[in-house]
């Protein structure tokens, strides 16, 4: 029997207001084992921590139960306190009865009967622990970062400075991501091209660096410390070494029907392309969907043209295999679908468009040359109406929920390089709410309005109806004045709503991350731990996380650099003790455990065993502590009962039952 | 009148119309949408303000309740689900049974009977039209 201690933490009055505290610890003093229990105003304080330690030295106690929050919150704090005092950490329970309790419910007497019952079953559980020793793992020092954006870059030049050596996988021909779309930048309006080229080419020549683009990350296995990942390099049909991007290729090429991603499809590129002319590598890819050569054999032109021989039809996709430590995942937003809102008209007229569509028209490399005009006619336009919270802030199934949180603060900047280039252009902002939390945001939108006289309304736009003219006639309403308002505007620019990258879902479920309801990376914990995944050693950067600007994507992103050198800092990781471990006497050697390991930790081994002096060889589960992360799938499927889970026996949980059924 | 029948009244304008007024975030779209805007004295955005208040005999009284044609746009764009146009429809509802309009009767019912007509919709409509 051991001799357990029971410390009942108040959490201010978080618990102590609705259990009673004093009667729980009256309460387990009954029960078998234990020799002391008290309650403390707050446990997990320095001097809560010192009454544990003051009570095992004094006691003799060889396990502890701490009745207060949820064990995510402070197991590990309490597992130090014993360790300091002496005790083995793996011989301290947590009773919650916080969550699981004084926060549910109400009633004091009822809410007090159970928390006794959640200590009990601690209490149950501590009796039959055992002292477990953590393992050991290495941490290979390398970093994996998924997307090439600003976040993606970001993050890998200040891993890399570091001195750590650090993959960059993009899906697409270049990185630059949504940055390199972008014309100006709010609050400041530099050019987005001049910040962000120089930190394409500085990721590019770092020598620590190494950029996979038009790639993807196909396999993810092991752990913290330890990922194996399979990166699929998509053939490009380039040779990257020869190809020196002169792009005689891009001129020649026959096919230039495909609407160019780049410019959201507001122009058309040729089947071999970069996206754009500041792309990193300067290396084009073949689109094989478009290129004539591969849809019917013929053609080859732009073999014949290039004089460095660097086409290569031949070429397959090819996989690349490389072990990390930690892996970063910044894979970015993009916009949602508008077209689901007929009342906008998006897919009626070509003058209806989105803000990204309009950072192209804007910018001089885009499709217009940086000149503003309709897409319909080429007119310049003389009336521009600009609607927000398109598909942001919706609790309908075709918008997102959440505030986009950039598009308020993207439309002043519109609206101001517009009014500032086009003087004879007037601008109408329809809002619902304009907000502008950051530094020097809310003098930016001021400025828009009272120095640039862009004409804000409160109030949404209900409909727009494309006219025979050519013109759309915009019905909105002016909420402060109590007045509909039908005004005929050349071009109306829709505040589209972001979302993640479609992908991140797929790599998500590679890496076992959680992810929510809107397909955002979720945070270990929202304000603590804002930019590590509950999966340890995955990191978060930019967008994937939640929507934000520039200043807070680069900010986060050097934050998720820092914890993954933190990480790659370290020479060994201690690992789980709680893994599983298989009774040879008992095994059967069915497989059953090693089909549902989801990480592949289980293999089998033919060797001899003593049943009870009977001598026989026998093929009989073996347990990985290194892979096995202690989920328990296989105790659960074994048939035999021969699997059990150091730290969660089945003996435990069943006392735990037991002590609840009482 | 007791904040208890105003409790009571707006309820009922809940529990008819569907409507969810605690939802709505303000942004209008509502009114921008209306082809009656500029013929109603309460604007389809305010429908959700009275309810809100609990002022539903001000709804009542509203010429709004005519002018409304029931297109519905309100409803269908509404980025909250909040359905304004419901809440006009509601009101109306609670009009014509203060006034004691009862479209019918029991006695009527007996002639509607028609093979034909589904037994649940001439329960639903007595329902509906009756006091």
């Amino acid at each position: 029997m051991q001799r357990v201690g029971v410390f009942v933490c108040h959490c201010g009055s978080n618990i102590a207001a609705t259990v009673d505290v004093k009667k729980v610890v009256e309460m387990v003093s009954l029960e078998p084992g234990v020799v002391h229990a008290e309650d403390y105003q707050y446990m997990c304080s320095e001097a809560g921590q010192a009454r544990i330690d003051a009570a095992i030295k004094e006691k003799g106690l060889t396990g502890i139960v701490v009745c207060s929050c949820s064990p995510r919150m402070h197991e590990a704090t309490f597992r130090k306190a014993a360790e300091r005092a002496g005790l083995n950490p793996y011989m301290v329970e947590i009773a919650n009865i916080r969550e699981h309790c004084s926060w549910i419910h109400k009633d004091m007497e009822e809410a007090t009967k159970k928390a006794v019952v959640l200590a009990r079953a601690a209490i149950a559980k501590v009796n039959l622990n055992a002292p477990l020793q953590p393992g050991e793992s290495l941490v290979t020092k390398r970093a994996l970062v998924i997307g090439g954006g600003i976040a993606g870059i970001q993050t890998a030049i200040d891993i890399a400075d570091a001195g750590y050596e650090v993959d960059i996988v993009e899906k697409t021909p270049s990185i630059g991501g949504r940055m390199s779309q972008l014309d100006k930048t709010f609050p400041t309006l530099d050019c987005s091209a001049c910040i962000l080229t120089p930190k394409m080419v500085e990721a590019a020549a770092h020598e620590k660096i190494t950029i996979y683009t038009y790639s993807e990350v196909d396999k993810v296995t092991g752990f913290v410390g330890d990922f194996t990942v399979d990166i699929r390099k998509k053939a490009r049909s380039i040779d990257m070494n020869k190809c020196t991007g002169c792009g005689v290729c891009q001129e020649k090429c026959p096919s230039k029907k495909t609407p160019s991603e780049f410019n959201r499809g507001l122009n058309t590129r040729s089947a071999i392309y970069t996206p754009f002319a500041q792309a990193i590598p300067n290396v084009p890819v073949i689109d094989r969907d478009a290129c004539i050569k591969f849809k019917t054999g013929k053609c080859g032109i732009c073999e014949k043209v290039c004089q460095a021989g660097a086409i290569d039809y031949e070429q397959k996709d090819e996989i690349v295999t490389q072990k990390y430590g930690a892996i970063v995942v910044a894979t970015g937003f993009d916009v949602i679908k508008v077209d689901q809102y007929e009342e906008y008209a998006y897919s009626q007229s070509k003058d209806v468009i989105t803000s990204l569509e309009l950072e192209r028209i804007m910018n001089a490399a885009g499709p217009t040359k940086g000149h503003l005009e309709r897409l319909s006619d080429g007119k310049h336009p003389k009336e521009m109406v600009f609607i927000q919270c398109v598909g942001s802030r919706c609790s309908d199934d075709k918008g997102k929920s959440y505030c986009s949180k950039i598009c308020c603060m993207y439309t002043a900047k519109h609206a101001m390089l517009i009014r500032d280039k086009y003087p004879d252009v007037n601008v109408t902002v329809f809002y619902i709410d304009v907000r502008t939390p950051g530094k020097n945001f809310d003098e930016f939108y001021r400025r828009a309005v009272e120095d640039y006289g862009v004409n804000y309304i409160k109030g949404q736009v209900g409909k727009v109806a494309p006219q025979p003219d050519g013109s759309l006639l915009v019905q909105g309403v002016d909420l402060i004045d109590n007045k509909q308002i039908l005004k005929k505007a050349d071009m109306v620019v829709l505040a589209a709503a972001i979302e993640p990258e479609k992908d991140v879902r797929r790599i998500a479920t590679m890496l076992t991350a959680s992810i929510d309801t809107n397909n955002f990376l979720t945070e270990s914990h929202a304000k603590l731990r804002p930019v590590e995944s509950p999966t340890a050693g995955v990191f978060l950067s930019g967008v994937c996380q939640g929507p934000k600007d520039i200043p807070e994507t680069v900010a986060q992103a050097g934050a998720a650099a820092v914890k993954a050198i933190g990480l790659l800092a370290k020479d060994k990781l201690l690992t789980n003790p709680c893994t599983a471990k298989a009774d040879e006497l008992m095994c059967n050697g069915c497989s059953t455990c090693a089909n549902v390991c989801p990480y592949g930790a289980i293999t089998y081994e033919t060797k001899e065993i003593n049943d009870h002096g009977i001598r026989e060889t026998r093929r009989v589960a073996s347990v990985n502590n290194a892979l096995c992360q202690g989920c328990g799938a296989c105790t659960v499927a074994c048939p035999s009962g021969a699997m059990d889970l150091q730290g969660f026996s089945n003996r435990q949980i069943l006392a735990e039952v037991d002590a609840i059924c009482r | 009148m007791s904040g208890h029948l105003h409790e009571d009244m707006k309820s009922r304008v809940i529990d008819i119309s569907g409507a969810s007024p605690h939802k709505c975030m303000k942004c209008g779209k509502c009114s921008a949408s209306c082809p009656s805007f500029d013929e109603m004295d309460i604007k389809p955005h305010q429908f959700v303000s009275y309810v809100n208040n609990g002022d539903i005999e001000a709804l009542m009284a509203s010429k709004s309740l005519g002018k409304c044609l029931s297109c519905f746009a309100c409803v269908e764009r509404c980025p909250r689900d909040v359905k304004p146009g419901k809440i006009v429809d509601a009101a109306r509802q609670m009009l014509i049974r203060q006034q004691g309009q009862a479209m019918l009767t029991p006695e009527d019912v007996p002639e509607l009977l028609d093979p034909e007509v589904p037994q649940q919709l001439l329960m639903s409509a007595f329902r509906r039209y009756s006091r």
